[in-house]
């Protein structure tokens, strides 16, 4: 029992710390070193954040020369977690044979799970780098293929990374 | 007083309460601005270049706000709490002496509104004492828990350390052997700055006017994390812009009385004659001008300080303030004047 030693406040501290005056001025000396470091802000709508390929944003529809490559087999639409996908199939006279007369993701629902991009056999609907989405009402909020609809050439990055660690 | 110089008085206090109030308005600029560069980060810079109009955004902003009162609340003196406190906090800067007198025609003229108050700092105290009902009564009439709060402890906390500060205060004016702020300035001219007599007062002094103001480390008044706002918690719009800028002007007024006391006021060069140095005579306008930009210069260095402490420093609990206030401070406010008395009379 003898050898326990309190280490209260009080005790641990020396005279000069008691004192408080000289750590203060040391915590003084810490700020203002502060003030002439670089800053870390980001000058937001001048200056934009490119992500990287692995980041997950607004997911689009791959866009070849003679259209979409969905077919529409809807299992983006059975997976998502939040029910934002919506397919409505009809037949082409392309080789696919079938293709997306209606394809509409309710942006306001979206989670940016990903899912949809991973269930994909056909590589055709991928998440982009999109990340400033606004929209003025609920309706604005539901994207149909005129705005889902990217070119393959903007989506390289993305789907490099996919074929590299998916 | 005939009536001229009743309209040079009130034209004096109309131009000195809107440079104050801008000063104040400017002050929150540059506390956000400091307070930026500390966090490593760049702070306002968009209204204006580097957002040097964002102080104008925001009184735009206060003055389009709706007012409103909570229902339970004493209307007269919640009403009446930040006109307490912002007319105290302006009428603190009529004592504050900012230039040397000018000569025009051998008449002095002084561009100070009480140029030769006798009691000039015993004003101040008086003023600043009075402080107090504008923070204790918005709390009080607010009727929420939180703001009542806040106003007791400010008013626990600034009589507290009102004590060590007049204390502090004895300790110069025994050496100066004057309360009148200009002859402060002008003993410390013509001898030596008196921070360097009393550099332990000086700390004493600057502690409790952090304390006095409100600001951190004895921003308990506030204290975010527990009492929301505090005193103004219940304020919006304009009022609580008031008693918003009356914290600032608070600060400048202390800076200023500092600077007087202790940084010789608008003595430019220490130890030695500014106006035999710079070969003009002591009140022409370009000593006046000198003087005006030293005062300031040292008045606004003191602000900074006072920034630079806050986003510093963590706040301290409750107990800790009231030990620092009676059981550190005062006894060492005592040893520092009865110290001082006797070195008065054995060296003088």
């Amino acid at each position: 029992m003898a050898n326990i030693t309190s280490n209260t406040e009080a005790q641990r501290l020396t005279f000069w710390e008691r004192i408080y005056l000289p750590e203060i001025a040391k915590g003084l000396g810490l700020t203002l070193k502060q003030m002439f470091k670089p800053k870390f802000t980001r000058q937001y709508p001048e200056e934009r954040w490119i992500p990287e390929g692995s980041y997950r944003g607004r997911p689009v529809l791959v866009q070849e020369e003679d259209g979409e490559r969905c077919v529409a087999c809807g299992l983006c639409s059975r997976v998502c977690p939040a029910l934002a996908i919506e397919v409505r199939a009809a037949e082409t006279d392309k080789e696919k044979e079938r293709y997306p007369e209606k394809f509409e993701i309710n942006m306001l629902r979206c989670i940016y799970c990903g899912f949809c991009e991973e269930v994909c056999p056909e590589e055709a609907i991928v998440m982009s780098k999109d990340y400033e989405l606004v929209f003025g009402s609920q309706e604005e909020g539901i994207f149909g293929k005129e705005k889902l609809l990217v070119p393959v050439a903007q989506l390289q990055e993305r789907l490099e990374f996919l074929r590299q660690w998916r | 007083m005939s009536t001229t110089e009743l309209i040079i008085v009130l034209v004096q206090a109309g131009i000195l309460v809107n440079l104050m109030l801008v000063a104040a308005a400017y002050m929150v600029l540059a506390e956000r601005k400091v307070a930026a560069w500390i966090q490593n980060r760049i702070g306002p810079n968009r209204v204006g270049p580097w957002g040097l109009f964002q102080s104008f955004a925001d009184v735009i902003k206060l003055y389009l706000k709706e007012d409103v009162v909570p229902a339970a609340a004493d209307y007269k003196f919640h009403l009446l709490a930040p006109i307490i406190a912002i007319g105290v906090a302006v009428t603190v800067f009529a004592v504050i002496p900012f230039t040397p007198p000018l000569e025009i025609d051998g008449t002095l003229y002084t561009l100070t509104m009480t140029p030769n108050m006798n009691i000039g700092i015993l004003a101040v105290l008086a003023m600043t004492s009075v402080g107090v009902y504008g923070v204790a009564l918005a709390g009080r009439s607010s009727n929420n828990k939180y703001s009542l709060m806040g106003g007791l402890r400010s008013s626990a906390q600034m009589i507290s350390y009102e004590l060590s500060m007049g204390l502090a205060i004895v300790g110069v004016v025994l050496i100066a052997g004057t309360l009148n702020l200009v002859e402060f300035i002008n003993w410390q001219s013509q001898n030596i700055w008196l921070i360097f007599l009393q550099p332990f007062g000086f700390i004493l002094f600057m502690v409790t006017a952090l304390a006095e103001t409100n600001r951190a480390p004895f921003d308990l008044p506030e204290a975010e994390p527990e009492l929301v706002g505090g005193y103004h918690t219940e304020y919006s719009g304009m009022k609580f812009g008031l008693l918003y800028l009356a914290e600032y002007a608070n600060i400048l007024a202390s800076s200023c009385i500092m600077a007087a006391l202790y940084l010789g006021g608008w003595d430019a060069i220490p130890f030695l004659d500014d106006a035999a140095i710079l070969g003009f005579p002591a009140t022409s306008i370009l000593m006046v001008v000198i003087g005006h930009v030293a005062f300031l210069t040292k008045a606004f260095a003191l602000v900074f300080v006072f920034i630079w402490i806050r986003w510093s420093l963590p706040r301290f609990r409750y107990d800790q303030l009231m030990n620092l206030g009676w059981k550190i401070l005062l006894p060492l406010a005592l040893a520092n004047v009865v110290l001082t008395g006797l070195g008065v009379y054995f060296f003088s």
